[in-house]
């Protein structure tokens, strides 16, 4: 029942809501009970009201309000990028925004590979039946 | 339901030149309001097709005979006529598909895409999905 994941300098969060809807970000300070002072590579520093993010597992090791070109040495050093794209969470984010571009004919094309898939299965699954008969 | 077909042109009266190709899905050569149709991001090479020759007044429909009606004559005309395609218009047709499925059948599994329907499912949001 602990709590695991601290809102502390370094953690690194998923912004859940708004402008910069899904985008990994450090927290660099806090400002008050509610706001955090966020930053990422991609985004001027700013406040965030710690309801628009999700704290992940990821934590990089960073002095108070680290100057961009050192945030951005701090996190490459922790590999932040790929430990998310690993993680099972960063993942099913990757899969979900796959899933949301297939055009028409991807749809169609995923559609025969799923019935092709469960062919295979049920005719590996007939012949291991019959073995155990 | 939803037909899959391939798009040629677009004719000056605003309507789109279509074709299934007819051996694939059974779709002619045809016009299309824009309103019945969704665009998708799949392309198919038509560079050996000719469509030069299709316009409006092609698909225009043949003014009918006038016939003076007797009571008796009433009931019968109505069974003789039958109205076939004229063979310059399968000509057409064939010359067109037959550079089409050429293209179609380059990719793999165009022709089985085109020659399926499109529906909505549980769960599909027509403002979401991307064509």
């Amino acid at each position: 029942m602990p709590f695991k994941r601290y809102v502390e300098i370094g953690r690194v969060a998923l912004v859940n809501y708004g402008k910069d809807y899904g985008k990994l970000v450090v927290i660099v300070d806090v400002v008050d009970q509610n706001r955090a002072l966020v930053d990422s590579p991609d985004m001027v520093r700013g406040q965030m009201n710690f309801k628009r993010l999700t704290l992940t597992d990821i934590k990089i090791d960073i002095p108070r309000i680290p100057k961009k070109k050192s945030l951005i040495a701090a996190m490459d050093a922790a590999d932040v990028k790929n430990k998310w794209e690993n993680s099972s969470w960063g993942r099913k984010l990757i899969v979900q925004k796959r899933r949301a571009s297939l055009n028409d004919f991807d749809r169609f094309k995923v559609m025969l590979a799923k019935i092709k898939r469960g062919c295979t299965i049920r005719q590996e699954l007939a012949k291991l039946k019959k073995q155990s008969v | 339901m939803g037909k899959r077909v391939v798009f040629l042109k677009q004719l000056p009266s605003g309507l789109l030149l279509v074709t299934g190709p007819f051996k694939v899905n059974g779709v002619p050569l045809r016009r299309v309001n824009q309103s019945y149709v969704i665009g998708t991001s799949t392309k198919v090479d038509i560079s050996g097709v000719n469509v030069e020759k299709f316009d409006d007044k092609y698909f225009k429909k043949e003014a009918k005979k006038k016939k003076t009606k007797t009571e008796g004559e009433f009931f019968e005309s109505e069974k003789e006529e039958k109205k076939t395609l004229p063979q310059e218009k399968k000509d057409d047709q064939k010359a067109v598909d037959g550079a089409l499925i050429k293209a179609i059948e380059a990719v793999p599994d165009l022709k089985a895409y085109l020659g399926a329907r499109f529906s909505l499912r549980s769960g599909m949001k027509p403002h979401e999905l991307v064509f």
